[in-house]
C-alpha cells in the first residue's frame, strides 16, 4: 500500500469534472420533477447532447457553440416528451423509457461519422495569481467554465424555487395541478418550459463527457449516468444543493475508490466498487430524515377538465 | 444501465420478431455486448460478421443484437434469435456462458459459438485467442519503454482471460526492466467511456507513463493523449486513430476467418462442437503496426518476438516461474498447459495486490 502516491489536490480536482455530468442533469431533472413530470429519458437527452456538442465543436471548432447546441439538441428531444406527455396525455413513464431509447438509437446514427475524432480542446480558466496558488488555485481556480456554470445553476435554481414568484408557481403546480389550474396558472406551459429547461441540462451534461471528461464520442458513451442522476434527484429530497452534494460525494467517491485501487490499499475491491453508490444513498437518506416528500403531483397526467 | 440494456434489447427482440422471414438462407446471428461503434471488441466482432455477409452473399443472412447486458437479458435475446430460425448463434463475451448453455439445451438444432469461454455442449463450441501472445509483446514494449517505472493496467473483470494478459504483460516487462511496478485497477464493466477515462487518468496521477487496457471504448486513448507523454495500446481493435502516440501498437483479434469457416461448416453440415484457441501462429491474433515512437531497437525486439511466438518457437509461460505467493509454479523450461492457463486464476511473483474473489 502506498497511499502517498494519491495526490489529495489532484484528487479533489478530478472529482468535481467526474460529478458535473451527474450534476448537470440531476438539476435539470429535478426542476422538472418539481413541476410535477417524472420525465425518465435523462439518458436519452445526455447522449444526444453529448453527440450533438460533439458534432458540433468539431464542425465549428468552438467548444462552447458545442455546448449551446448540446443544449438545444437535449432541449429539442424534450420536446417530443412535451408532446407525448402534456398535449396527448401520455403515460409519463413509458414515454420517458420511449425517449431513453430513442435518444440511445439516434444518438449512434448521428454519431456514424464522429467515431475516433478528437474534439476541440475546451480551455480552462486561467486567473492571475488566484490560478497559481498552491492547493487552492487546482481546486478552484483551473477548470473549465462550464464546471463553474454547473455550480452556477445550482444556486440560481435554489434561489428561483425559494425566493421568486415563478418558483413558487412552479412548485405550486408540482404539488396540485387543479389548484394551480383553477386559480389561472398555466399548468401546460409552466410544465413544458420546466421539461424544456431538463432537457437542455441533461443536453449539457452528456456534452460534458463526450467534449470535457473523455473526450471523444463513443456510442452510448453516457453509459447509465443519466438513470444515477434519476435516483439523485430522489435521494437529494427534490432540493438543490443536496443533489450537488450528492453529485460530488458519487463523482468524489468513484474517483476515490480508483485512486485506493491504483496504490494498492488492502480493502477487497468489489467493495470499493460498490461505495459510491452505497456512500452516497447513505449520506443522502440521513439527509433527508426531515421529511420531505416528493411533489405531490409527481408523474399525474394533468387535463384541465378534471 | 441494466433496465436500460433490457429494454433496447427488448425493443430489438420485438424488431427481429416483426421482421422474420422463412427461407432457406443460413441465418447467423450475433451477441454483442457493446455497441458496434466501440471501436474496441465489439467493433471487431461486427467486421467479422460483416465479412460473412461478404463472403456469402445471398446464401446467409446476419443479424444482431447489441448492448446486451451480460446475465437473463442475453438468455431472452438468445432465445428469440433461436425462435427466428437462427442456424448459428455466436454470442461474443465471457458473461454469455451460462446463458448460451442454458439455451443451447432448449434448441439442439441450432448451433452456438460461445466466445472467449469454456462450457461446451453438442451444439457448443467455444472460441477465443490467445490475447496474451499479444501481451507478451505489449510487455516487451512498455518495460523497455516505461520511464517512471511505473505501468497502469485497466482490468475489466477478474476472470482468467484477463488475468493472463496482466500476468504475460508483467513477466515479459519485468525481463528487460526488474524495476517496473504494476498498478492494476479494476472498473467491472466491459465498456464505460467515462469510467474507463477515470480510471486510466488515475494511474496517470499516480505516476504511470505506460497504460494498458483490457476494456473495449477508446476513452484511455483519449485521456493519454491528453495528458501528453504517455504511451498505449490499442485493444481488441488497432484504435490507429490514436498512433503514432499514445497508441504504439495494438492487439486486433480477427475473428473473420473464424466466423466464416463456421459458417461454412453449417452450410456443408460438418459443424462440430470444437474448443478453438487460436493465436499469432493462425493471425487470430495480430499486431498492430508498432509506431515510430517505439525506439527501433525496441521494435526489431518486439517484432522478433512476434515471429517467435507466431513459429512456435517462443512460448510467453515459459519457466521458470513462480506464483505470487512464492510457490513454483513452472520449472526451468517448462511451458504451460492450456488447461491451467484457460483457469487462471493467480498472479505471477512480483505483481501486488489481490486479484479479487
Amino acid at each position: 500500500m502506498d497511499l502517498s502516491a494519491i495526490n489529495p489536490v489532484l484528487l479533489i480536482a478530478s472529482l468535481m469534472v467526474a460529478a458535473t455530468p451527474l450534476l448537470l442533469a440531476a438539476i435539470g431533472e429535478l426542476v422538472v420533477e418539481k413541476a410535477g413530470v417524472l420525465n425518465l429519458g435523462v439518458e436519452g437527452m445526455m447522449i444526444v447532447g453529448a453527440i450533438s456538442g460533439f458534432a458540433i465543436s468539431v464542425e465549428t471548432g468552438s467548444p462552447y457553440l458545442g455546448f449551446l447546441c448540446a443544449a438545444i439538441g437535449g432541449a429539442v428531444l424534450s420536446l417530443l416528451f412535451v408532446i407525448l406527455t402534456q398535449y396527448a396525455l401520455a403515460n409519463q413513464v413509458a414515454s420517458g423509457l420511449a425517449l431513453t431509447l430513442f435518444g440511445l438509437g439516434i444518438s449512434s446514427l448521428m454519431g456514424q461519422s464522429y467515431v475516433g475524432i478528437k474534439p476541440p480542446a475546451t480551455g480552462e480558466i486561467w486567473l492571475p495569481i488566484l490560478s497559481d496558488l498552491p492547493v487552492i488555485g487546482p481546486i478552484f481556480f483551473q477548470h473549465d467554465p462550464i464546471l463553474y456554470f454547473g455550480i452556477a445553476l445550482v444556486a440560481a435554481v435554489w434561489v428561483l424555487l425559494k425566493y421568486s414568484r415563478f418558483g413558487l408557481i412552479l412548485r405550486a403546480v408540482g404539488e396540485n395541478h387543479d389548484a394551480a389550474h383553477a386559480l389561472g396558472y398555466k399548468v401546460v406551459r409552466v410544465r413544458t418550459l420546466a421539461i424544456l429547461f431538463g432537457g437542455a441540462c441533461a443536453g449539457l451534461g452528456g456534452a460534458y463527457i463526450s467534449l470535457i471528461r473523455v473526450p471523444q464520442w463513443t456510442e452510448g458513451m453516457t453509459a447509465g449516468v443519466g438513470w444515477i442522476a434519476l435516483a439523485l434527484v430522489v435521494f437529494a429530497s427534490w432540493k438543490p444543493w443536496r443533489a450537488l452534494i450528492g453529485a460530488y460525494l458519487f463523482g468524489g467517491i468513484t474517483v476515490l475508490q480508483l485512486n485506493l485501487q491504483a496504490a494498492g490499499v488492502a480493502i477487497p475491491v468489489e467493495y470499493l466498487a460498490m461505495s459510491p453508490y452505497l456512500i452516497t444513498i447513505l449520506v443522502l437518506v440521513i439527509l433527508s430524515a426531515d421529511k420531505s416528500s416528493a411533489p405531490a403531483a409527481l408523474g399525474r397526467i394533468f387535463h384541465a377538465s378534471n | 444501465m441494466k433496465l436500460n440494456n433490457f429494454l433496447a434489447s427488448a425493443a430489438m427482440v420485438l424488431g427481429l420478431a416483426t421482421a422474420a422471414v422463412a427461407d432457406d438462407k443460413t441465418k447467423v446471428g450475433f451477441v454483442y455486448v457493446g455497441p458496434v461503434g466501440d471501436g474496441g471488441w465489439t467493433y471487431e466482432h461486427n467486421k467479422g460478421r460483416l465479412a460473412v455477409e461478404e463472403e456469402f452473399g445471398d446464401k446467409v443472412e446476419t443479424v444482431f443484437v447489441e448492448n446486451v447486458a451480460e446475465g437473463p437479458d442475453a438468455e431472452r435475446v438468445m432465445t428469440q434469435m433461436a425462435l427466428e430460425g437462427a442456424d448459428l448463434i455466436f454470442t461474443t463475451s465471457f458473461g454469455y456462458m451460462d446463458p448460451t448453455i442454458n439455451v443451447a439445451k432448449k434448441f439442439p438444432n441450432v448451433k452456438f459459438e460461445h466466445a472467449t469461454g469454456y462450457k461446451r455442449a453438442a451444439n457448443v463450441s467455444t472460441y477465443s485467442a490467445r490475447f496474451y501472445e499479444g501481451r507478451a509483446v505489449q510487455g516487451h514494449i512498455a518495460g523497455k519503454m516505461t520511464k517512471s517505472n511505473i505501468v497502469g493496467y485497466i482490468g475489466s473483470f477478474p476472470i482468467p482471460e484477463v488475468i493472463r494478459g496482466i500476468n504475460s504483460t508483467y513477466i515479459h516487462a519485468k525481463k528487460v526492466n526488474p524495476d517496473v511496478q504494476f498498478k492494476i485497477v479494476w472498473v467491472y464493466t466491459w465498456f464505460d467511456p467515462a469510467k474507463e477515462a477515470d480510471a486510466a487518468k488515475v494511474l496517470i496521477e499516480q505516476g504511470a507513463d505506460v497504460v494498458l487496457q483490457h476494456t473495449d471504448s477508446t476513452a484511455p486513448q483519449a485521456a493519454a493523449q491528453e495528458a501528453g507523454n504517455v504511451i498505449t495500446f490499442g485493444q481488441a481493435s488497432d484504435m490507429g486513430e490514436y498512433a503514432p502516440m499514445p497508441r504504439v501498437s495494438s492487439i486486433i483479434d480477427n475473428w473473420a476467418p473464424y466466423y466464416i469457416a463456421r459458417t461454412k461448416a453449417v452450410m456443408d453440415g460438418t459443424w462440430e462442437s470444437v474448443d478453438t484457441w487460436d493465436g499469432i501462429s493462425t493471425g487470430m491474433v495480430e499486431i498492430g503496426e508498432i509506431s515510430d515512437a517505439v525506439p527501433a531497437d525496441v521494435k526489431a525486439e518486439a517484432l522478433a518476438m512476434v515471429e517467435a511466438i507466431g513459429s512456435g518457437a517462443y512460448n510467453p509461460f515459459t519457466g521458470p516461474l513462480k506464483k505470487q505467493d512464492g510457490s513454483d509454479w513452472l520449472g526451468e523450461g517448462e511451458t504451460a498447459d492450456d488447461g491451467t492457463l484457460a483457469g487462471m486464476n493467480f498472479y505471477v511473483e512480483g505483481i501486488e495486490g489481490d486479484i479479487p474473489q
